[in-house]
């Protein structure tokens, strides 16, 4: 069953995401090995395949590294959840098909730890530990369709 | 109906008449900047997609700049990829390592910026190009690899922010004090999805190097873009240095114009500012933070490494030796030579300095000058984030070229007061 790793701290950056250091490559496997490590060392040796991150304000700001994205796909986690998110990050989710799900009031409803599980096609987190059930508003159709047609250039594919 | 200057920007790019902030527009994209760390990934993209040629090479600017001269094999291989991707695509506006630089310094110093355009990069710092009057901003890989394959790019139409800068600056007090000075008063994300506009008596008198440190930070308050209207001075610098000098747009905001705010600064008594670690919204006057220690004092990258900048740093330098390590990083090759020309390069020797080539290098921790656990870095960079410049406990403290050269010379943070 899928867990939330819960940071209770507004503007987790990029930097923290995956740090610089680790830009001199685009492979996502290996991007992945390094995912949040400057947030927590212990991340990845505590995640696995469907966690979800929950977080404050301001996820993802700093750079245009389409890579935090990546090692976040990379590592097969399951959302991220966060009060609100940077907007390049936010574009960045969308264009990779990944569904950054924005609960402004997040960090009360979850606990860390507890069992989740995300509906995205009826918006709602199932949190299972606390037997309540928590809806999120859906992204806007344009980038939900984005989403679905699994990220940007496939959608742009898609049209022409 | 009235309009911004972004909207006005936007509106021609989409070919509409008008937009309204929350309108989602196709907008044409005039210049793509690519790099080394964000192109290659793009470049792949499109590849998988069974597309290797571009839209318009000649909207193309490329220079390798985060990890030139390679600074080890996976970098190179990098290098390797948008080298052969520039080549293969016969893109003239490309600067391979030699003529490479940070972008952000580059592409204006070497005129592909002009009013009136929309211009995107792999580079959240992208939004320095607003200081000329164009509508900028950074994306992602994936942004950039649509746009070099079909010229344009989907936007929602921004709200904007508008900030009133009056007042002439005091002695020992810089651009970059302003920019710190607003992202503290309005927060990393104060202005987060929005075109924040730069107006007032103080812009006017900045030379253009000094009104790029501003819009080059706006991502920091997590901004789309920043924007200066075009004036006097942007006509001076840009006379005879743009490549394509077909005539240009030149927008302003209505006066009716709507903005979601207005911010007023009274600039006449700014203090020297540092952003302590981690944010860049932590700002504090120097008088608040003077007397900390420093380990290391970085002068460059796309926020301070112009000319001008070293200027500055070298009035501080001259005839003196530093305390702690310093890093010298002209931004590009053009700024390398000249401060060479002008003596300054000898001066950042005489006071034990490293100088190095351009390049993004210790700003964003990728190399020449790694901070070890715990140092601590006064630097004219633009973010402050943990292990933003090497190792998780080590800090940067955000300064002007000023206040890092004095500071450089003590040892600690100091006020550049003192020695002016």
């Amino acid at each position: 069953m899928p867990i939330a790793h819960v940071y209770k701290r507004d503007h987790v950056n990029t930097d923290e995401i995956i740090p610089a250091r680790y830009l001199n490559t685009d492979d996502t496997a290996e991007l992945a090995l390094h995912c949040m490590e400057d947030l927590d060392t212990k991340f990845m040796d505590k995640a696995s395949a469907g966690d979800v991150i929950v977080c404050g304000d301001d996820f993802g700001c700093g750079s245009s590294r389409e890579h935090a994205v990546w090692a976040i796909q990379g590592a097969k986690l399951g959302a991220v959840i966060a009060h609100s998110f940077a907007r390049i990050f936010y574009r960045n989710c969308i264009n990779c098909g990944f569904y950054p799900i924005e609960l402004p009031n997040a960090l009360e409803l979850i606990n860390d730890g507890d069992e989740v599980e995300v509906d995205y096609a009826n918006g709602i987190i199932n949190n299972k530990t606390q037997s309540k059930e928590i809806s999120f508003k859906p992204l806007p159709d344009f980038a939900l369709e984005i989403i679905n047609d699994g990220g940007l250039l496939n959608h742009i594919a898609k049209k022409v | 109906m009235s309009m911004t200057i972004t909207e006005k920007i936007l509106a021609k790019s989409a070919g509409k008449e008008s937009v309204a902030p929350g309108d989602l527009i196709n907008a044409n994209v005039d210049i793509m900047m690519c790099h080394d760390v964000t192109t290659p990934p793009a470049i792949s993209m499109l590849s998988e997609k069974g597309i290797d040629g571009v839209f318009d090479a000649d909207r193309i600017v490329v220079t390798p700049d985060h990890f030139q001269p390679a600074k080890d094999i996976k970098s190179a291989q990098l290098l390797k990829r948008l080298d052969s991707w520039a080549k293969r695509n016969k893109i003239k506006n490309y600067y391979p390592v030699g003529r490479a630089g940070v972008c952000h310094a580059l592409l204006p110093e070497q005129g592909h910026i002009r009013p009136g355009e929309v211009i995107i990069g792999g580079d959240s710092h992208t939004c320095t190009y607003g200081a000329f009057g164009a509508f900028s901003t950074g994306v992602g890989s994936t942004d950039l690899a649509a746009a070099l394959a079909t010229g344009e790019l989907w936007f929602k139409v921004p709200e904007s922010m508008k900030f009133v800068l009056n007042g002439s600056l005091s002695t020992g007090v810089y651009s970059k004090d302003i920019i710190i000075a607003i992202i503290t008063r309005i927060g990393t994300d104060g202005a987060l999805y929005r075109a924040m506009e730069f107006v007032g008596s103080t812009i006017e008198e900045m030379s253009m190097e000094a009104r790029m440190t501003i819009t080059n930070m706006a991502i920091e308050a997590g901004g789309k873009s920043g924007i200066i209207a075009f004036d006097d001075t942007t006509k001076e610098y840009l006379d005879g240095r743009l490549k394509n000098d077909a005539p240009y747009d030149v927008f302003t905001s209505d006066e009716d114009a709507n903005y979601l705010s207005v911010e007023e600064f009274d600039i006449a008594s700014l203090e020297p500012m540092v952003a302590i670690p981690n944010l860049p919204s932590n700002g504090v006057t120097i008088g608040e933070c003077a007397g900390e220690a420093m380990d290391q004092a970085y002068i460059g990258s796309c926020t301070n490494g112009r000319i001008e900048d070293l200027r500055i740093a070298a009035e501080f330098m001259k005839g003196k030796k530093v305390a702690i390590r310093t890093i010298v990083v002209p931004a590009t090759p053009e700024i390398w030579k000249q401060a060479n020309d002008e003596g300054l390069l000898n001066i950042f020797y005489e006071a034990n300095c490293v100088v190095s080539a351009p390049t993004c290098g210790a700003c964003l921790g990728g190399f020449m000058g790694i901070l070890a656990d715990n140092e601590k870095c006064v630097s004219t960079t633009n973010r402050n984030f943990v292990g933003r410049m090497g190792h998780p406990t080590s800090g940067v403290y955000l300064a002007s070229p000023a206040t890092a050269a004095a500071s450089a010379i003590e040892g600690k943070l100091v006020d550049p007061r003192k020695y002016m």
